[in-house]
C-alpha cells in the first residue's frame, strides 16, 4: 500500500475555543483596587485652637527610633489598641449611656470629647507610623463594631458589625435597605467620632 | 506507461497552519501572566507597608497618586534619601502644589472637592518627607488623603 500522509486536522473550531477563553477571562478578571487608611488633614487657617482639657487628649508619640510613648509612658505597639479603647470608652462625665468604660474622672469625658493626638518625629519610619495609625483606627473600629452589634438587630441588620455595614453600603450587590443602613452608620459615626489629630 | 508515471511536482507543499493558534495562545498566556497594570513607571522603591483596618479606595472619586521612596537601582545618582515622584519623574517638594493644581484643572468642577491624594510611600521612608508633603497639601487645601497600604498584619511591618 502507498504511504498515506497524515490527515489534516480541522482547525476551524480553534477560533471558538479562543473566544471562549477570552470571554471567560473578560468576565472573571477583576482589576485590583488600592486600599489604605483614609485621613483628613486639618485646614491651614489660623484659627484660635479651642481649649481642650488635658484629660481629654490621648497623646501618642512615636520617636525617631520608632519607640512608642503613650501618655508619657513607654508602650509596645501590641498594647496600644486596648489602651486607646479604654481611653475612648471611659465616659468620665457619665453622659454617654452606650459606653462601658471605667468612668474614671481623670480620663476622657465622653467619646465626643476624646481626642487622640499622634505626634511623630522626622526620623520616624513610615512603616511604624502606619502600624500606629492602623492600631488607632482599629480602636475606633472595635467600639463602632460593638455599637453596631447592639443597635443593628433593632434596626433590621442582624449580625453585622460596623466594618461589614460600611462594606455592604458600598457594595452594589447588597440586598437590603441602603437608606436605613446609612442612617445606622451615620449614627454610629456620630456616637464614636474619629477625632484623630496628626501633629507635625 | 502509467505505472511509471512520475509523481506530479506541485511546487512547495502547503504549510500546515494548525499550530498557529498554539503560538497565539502561548503569547496570550505569556502576556496574561506577565502583565502588571500600573499607571506610572516607578523610579523609586515602593514596597508599601501593610495594615488591616483598611478601606477600599473609592474609584468613583478622582484619585491622584504621590509616590515617595528611595531611588531604585539605576537611579542612584539621585541620592539614597527618599524622594518624591509625581507622574513619571522625580519632583521637589515645591512641585507638589503645582501637581495638585494641574490635577484639579483636569477635573470637572463638581468633582474637585472629592479629589483624594493617595500617598504611596515606601515602608523604609522616614516621616520627615511625608510630613513635608502633608504640609504642602494643606497649603493648597487638598485635605483628603489616603495612606495606601497592602493588606496584612502590622507586625510584619517591623522587619
Amino acid at each position: 500500500m502507498a504511504k498515506r500522509s497524515a490527515p489534516e486536522v480541522n482547525a476551524g473550531s480553534m477560533a471558538d475555543i479562543a473566544f471562549l477563553l477570552l470571554i471567560f477571562f473578560l468576565v472573571t478578571t477583576t482589576i485590583e483596587k488600592d486600599s489604605g487608611i483614609n485621613r483628613k488633614l486639618p485646614p491651614m487657617e489660623e484659627i484660635e485652637p479651642p481649649i481642650i482639657k488635658q484629660k481629654n487628649i490621648f497623646t501618642v508619640l512615636l520617636n525617631g527610633k520608632d519607640q512608642l510613648l503613650v501618655e508619657d509612658e513607654l508602650m509596645e505597639i501590641e498594647d496600644l489598641r486596648v489602651a486607646a479603647v479604654e481611653f475612648l470608652d471611659n465616659n468620665g462625665d457619665k453622659t454617654c449611656d452606650y459606653c462601658q468604660g471605667k468612668k474614671d474622672p481623670s480620663s476622657s469625658d465622653n467619646p465626643d470629647k476624646a481626642i487622640i493626638s499622634l505626634k511623630n518625629e522626622r526620623e520616624t519610619s513610615y512603616a511604624a507610623y502606619i502600624s500606629v495609625q492602623n492600631e488607632l483606627v482599629a480602636a475606633y473600629n472595635v467600639l463602632r463594631n460593638r455599637r453596631a452589634l447592639e443597635i443593628g438587630p433593632g434596626r433590621g441588620f442582624r449580625d453585622m458589625n460596623f466594618v461589614e455595614m460600611e462594606k455592604n453600603y458600598k457594595d452594589a450587590r447588597f440586598v437590603g435597605n441602603k437608606e436605613k443602613l446609612k442612617a445606622v452608620i451615620d449614627q454610629i459615626k456620630l456616637e464614636f467620632p474619629q477625632k484623630l489629630s496628626e501633629v507635625q | 506507461m502509467s505505472k511509471f508515471k512520475k509523481k506530479k511536482d506541485g511546487g512547495l507543499p502547503a504549510i500546515s497552519t494548525a499550530s498557529l493558534p498554539d503560538i497565539v495562545f502561548m503569547l496570550l498566556f505569556f502576556f496574561m501572566v506577565a502583565t502588571v497594570m500600573r499607571e506610572n513607571s516607578l523610579k523609586i522603591q515602593n514596597s508599601l507597608p501593610v495594615a488591616n483596618q483598611v478601606e477600599k479606595l473609592d474609584k468613583k472619586n478622582p484619585v491622584s497618586y504621590i509616590y515617595m521612596g528611595k531611588p531604585s537601582s539605576g537611579y542612584e545618582k539621585f541620592g539614597s534619601e527618599a524622594r518624591i515622584q509625581l507622574n513619571d519623574q522625580f519632583a521637589s517638594l515645591s512641585e507638589v502644589s503645582t501637581f495638585v493644581s494641574s490635577e484639579r484643572a483636569a477635573l470637572r468642577e463638581e468633582l474637585i472637592p472629592f479629589l483624594t491624594i493617595a500617598l504611596k510611600v515606601d515602608r523604609e521612608a522616614n516621616m520627615g518627607i511625608v510630613g513635608d508633603v502633608k504640609q504642602e497639601l494643606r497649603k493648597v487645601n487638598a485635605l483628603k488623603i489616603n495612606y495606601t497600604t497592602g493588606v496584612g498584619d502590622v507586625s510584619s511591618n517591623m522587619n
